[in-house]
């Protein structure tokens, strides 16, 4: 996480553990992005972005959580989210992050496209050792 | 998991409306609903209304484009209608274009579509 999160405003944890939760979490990330007075174009594009990770932390990484919320940074708000979990890891990122590679039955757009729909996007993973996608959007 | 969008028929048109945000597994039931009306109903054609839709992430992109391909398969065709702007402008830069997906500003302009001759629509 590189942004700090906003002050007096704590971020909020929500499990990723069934497909009813993707729901629960778009709902969260678009109550923050309103909060936040994001465009609604990019509102859409950070909820979907979300989206997209909450599904991978599901199918991929076996179920996590994410902790989400307010940001600020130079007079900036904005929103971000933090998808964790502790399963098998990528082990080769730059495969990953290419648009239309996948190891299942999917498009292979999720990592690339999220990366596109943000501000900042950071992933850490390592084999064996899980996977931690970081995403923020800044109000303009 | 057995909840299901209901699938109106309108002559050889079938018609859905997605009115909130939908859990992934409605969305491959609405998948399969879809493929097999079209056959039992003898449907035409396929509307599906996303004017209520804040998003649509790869998942739902998905549906869309199969429904899509499975009508062409049966002799139907699938338009969808009411994508928001925003939403338009996400899927884009998702990287998801939804090339063979035929689409229409509102649903009288869909319905409009399929009454049109398939050559113009598949255009
Ligand atoms: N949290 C994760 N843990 C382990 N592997 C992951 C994780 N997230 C993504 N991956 C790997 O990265 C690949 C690419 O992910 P991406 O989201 O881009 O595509 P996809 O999920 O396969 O398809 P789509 O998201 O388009 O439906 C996945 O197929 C998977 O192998
Ligand atoms: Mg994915």
């Amino acid at each position: 996480m590189t942004a700090p999160w906003a002050a007096g405003e704590d971020p909020k944890v929500y499990p990723i553990a069934r497909s009813g939760d993707l729901v629960h979490i778009r709902q969260a990330i678009r109550a923050l992005a309103q909060q936040s007075r994001l465009s609604l174009v990019d509102q859409t594009k950070m909820i979907t972005a979300a989206s997209e990770l909450a599904r991978n932390t599901l199918i991929y990484g076996g179920g996590g959580k994410v902790t989400a919320g307010l940001v600020s940074a130079n007079g900036r708000r904005g929103v971000a989210a933090v998808f964790e979990d502790s399963g098998p890891g990528i082990p080769d990122v730059d495969q990953a992050m290419t648009d239309g590679w996948t190891s299942g039955g999917g498009l292979g757009l999720g990592l690339s496209g999220a990366r596109r729909l943000v501000d900042d996007f950071r992933l850490d993973t390592a084999p064996g050792e899980g996977t931690t996608v970081s995403i923020t959007k800044w109000a303009r | 998991m057995s909840e299901r969008i209901p699938i109106l028929r309108i002559g050889e048109t079938l018609l859905v409306s997605v009115q909130f945000d939908l859990e992934d597994q409605m969305v491959l039931n609405l998948q399969e609903d879809l493929a097999e009306q079209i056959v039992s109903k003898a449907a035409r054609g396929v509307i599906i209304d996303i004017t209520a839709l804040e998003i649509v992430d790869s998942f739902v992109g998905r549906m869309l484009a199969t429904v899509a391909a499975i009508s062409r398969v049966l002799d139907a065709r699938t338009v969808v209608v009411g994508m928001r702007p925003a939403v338009a402008i996400t899927l884009v830069e998702l990287g998801l274009s939804l090339g063979g997906v035929d689409t229409a500003l509102d649903l009288e302009k869909g319905l409009a579509k399929l009454r049109q001759p398939t050559s113009s629509v598949l255009r």
